[in-house]
């Protein structure tokens, strides 16, 4: 695969927020403080009246994002993954999930790849306590074209919705043009019979590579990036599992309550199919640099091959 | 305010009361004690102060109100029914399956309820992004939002408070019923949030202290709070938990329970002797 262009998906929050701006008066920022690493700061500069930071108090944010709401504007409200998802979990569920308040969400610093600044950042809970609010979309983008596509869906999108970004830069591999996004479905990559690899986030491009190695063995996968963990793509999984046989779910979050979790009860359910969780192991982050730890906690093109090759 | 007016509100929060005690028989559970503390409140906020109509509940310029001690719900859905946002009948429905008086309010499911609260210290929040609103868009509504005196406990409380000064929130109005009680006992015994008003101060607010039993008081803090500008106004009222049933005035017990059939006949008794005597003068 030749060298691709890398940008991190929280940059491409910011911007998205930016050009979303210029046309929707109603759309409001808020942040807890982090405005440049959350890159709402490229919002803030281009529409610094439409940008309240609401300082070291994400639980009053996120219910200040409620009442916004309630009297018509469409708030995002920003900070890192660990403090929307787990800090305000409360307020989230009560204030925006309860009321189903159309208030967006957008967590950076999702996953271990937040790197050097260690555990107590490092957020792998999110889809879990996200996915079990009533009434909450969740999506996880996997590169800049998707996730700038899923913050402009979030804005049209009537209802709360949770967008997990990245900290760090990731590769670009949709092509814009072309590319067409919709909440809650899933995007098949790679097509094959053998295993089907669902993915999300930074761990698409990773199933991607991975499909590629597994083809050079001989085995054909079907690369499917699931960029919306809620509601999930059913008839997509279904029919990969159906024709696949087997599943493997990736993602950058505890294999408790996240994609695959999803999966597997979808599964169970409706397609029994053996499913392999990749994920973080039930266990804490620590510091280091992301490409290491990605590579430490088993979250690699790799991994998902070595996952694959030694499924008898 | 004309000696009638006031006189007509007074009856008015009688009614409130009896609707309350209705309510919470009805349910055989609730929370009557700061209902009843703020019931002269909530109908001077629907009677009185605010910018409301029964017919258009959703109208986008209308005054909005957050009960962030949301578990007093009896207290503002007795205010709702007698203001014509639905029938008086349908309090008894309270807490029961399938009604639209769920235990602590529902935004989505009450016809004049702004905000769906109870969990308290969030509801503040949420008005200050409703009064933040109303500056973004221009528009003239005002937002009020009652506080339980145990609930500013809640560090969220000041979160918001930072919040909505910074950010020159006069059009927000904070009330905080200070019936002095909370689950526990004496707020001063369970973990003592006084001096109140000192601390509202300190958070830049300008703030009033009043008899909350007081319609005068009231008003005369209502238009304090109008004209104060490039600040919010706490209003601290000393109120009487359980104010107008003798049996439930000042007792922390009467904070989440339900009278009995013999309390019942008792407190709707005396509050009916209070609107007579109100009636004959």
């Amino acid at each position: 695969m030749s060298e691709v262009k890398k940008i991190a998906t929280r940059e491409s929050y910011g911007n998205a927020l930016a050009a979303l701006g210029q046309d929707h008066e109603d759309l409001v920022v808020l942040d807890a403080d982090l405005a440049g690493a959350t890159k709402t700061s490229t919002f803030k500069k281009a529409f610094p009246d439409r940008f309240f930071d609401c300082g070291i108090a994400e639980g009053n944010m996120m219910a200040v994002a409620a009442g916004l709401a309630a009297a018509g504007m469409v708030p995002f409200a920003s900070t890192f993954a660990m403090f929307a998802a787990g800090r305000a979990f409360e307020q989230v569920r009560n204030s925006i999930g309860y009321p189903h308040l159309n208030v967006k969400i957008g967590a950076t610093h999702g996953g271990i790849s937040v790197g050097e600044d260690g555990a107590s950042h490092q957020c792998c809970e999110d889809f879990a306590l996200m996915r079990s609010i009533p009434g909450m979309t969740v999506m996880c983008p996997a590169d800049d074209v998707e996730a700038r596509a899923a913050v402009k869906a979030a804005y049209e999108f009537e209802g709360p919705v949770y967008l997990r970004f990245g900290r760090s830069a990731t590769p670009v591999f949709h092509d814009e043009d072309s590319f067409e996004f919709k909440i809650g479905k899933g995007e098949v990559l790679q097509d094959g019979n053998d295993v089907a690899i669902i993915a999300t986030g930074l761990m698409t491009y990773e199933a991607i590579k991975a499909g590629e190695m597994l083809r050079e063995k001989g085995i054909n996968a079907r690369v499917i990036n699931m960029c919306t963990i809620k509601p999930l793509d059913e008839d997509l999984i279904l029919k990969a599992a159906a024709e696949c046989g087997k599943v493997v779910t990736c993602e950058e979050h505890s294999i408790i309550g996240g994609l695959g979790e999803a999966v597997s009860a979808l599964l169970s359910e409706k397609c029994p199919t053996p499913v392999r969780r990749i994920g973080v192991n039930d266990e804490f982050g620590h510091s280091g640099p992301a490409a290491d730890l990605l590579k430490q906690f088993g979250l690699c093109a790799e991994n998902i091959v070595d996952c694959v090759c030694s499924w008898k | 305010m004309t000696e009638t007016e006031k006189m007509g509100l007074m009856q008015t929060a009688c009614k409130v009361r009896t609707g309350i005690i209705e309510a919470v028989h009805a349910a055989k559970s609730g929370h009557p004690g700061g209902s009843l503390s703020a019931a002269d409140m909530f109908t001077y906020l629907y009677f009185k102060e605010m910018n409301v109509d029964p017919e258009n509940p959703k109208d986008p310029d209308r005054d909005r109100f957050v009960l962030s001690k949301g578990h007093t719900a009896p207290g503002l859905y007795s205010a709702l029914a007698h203001r014509g946002f639905f029938p008086v009948e349908e309090l008894k429905t309270l807490r029961h399956i399938g009604s639209r008086l769920q235990g602590h309010p529902n935004m989505n499911e009450t016809p004049g309820v702004d905000m769906s609260t109870g969990s308290l210290g969030q509801g503040v929040s949420a008005a200050a992004g409703m009064a933040l609103a109303a500056k973004k868009q221009g528009k003239n509504f005002r937002v009020y939002t009652l506080l339980g005196d145990g609930e500013i406990e809640e560090g969220q409380v000041w979160e918001a408070m930072m919040f909505a000064h910074h950010y020159g929130l006069d059009n927000l109005c904070v009330i905080v019923d200070n019936n002095d009680l909370q689950i526990d006992g004496r707020i001063g015994d369970v973990v003592d949030p006084y001096p109140i008003p000192e601390k509202f101060k300190a958070f830049g607010l300008h703030v009033v202290e009043i008899d909350g039993h007081d319609f005068d008081q009231i008003a005369a803090a209502m238009e304090e709070a109008r004209s104060t500008k490039d600040v919010p106004t706490a209003i601290i009222m000393k109120t009487v938990k359980g104010k107008g049933v003798s049996y439930m005035e000042d007792q922390a017990g009467w904070h989440g329970k339900a009278p009995n059939d013999e309390q019942y006949e008792l407190a709707m008794e005396e509050l009916g002797k209070q609107l007579a005597e109100l009636e004959v003068k």
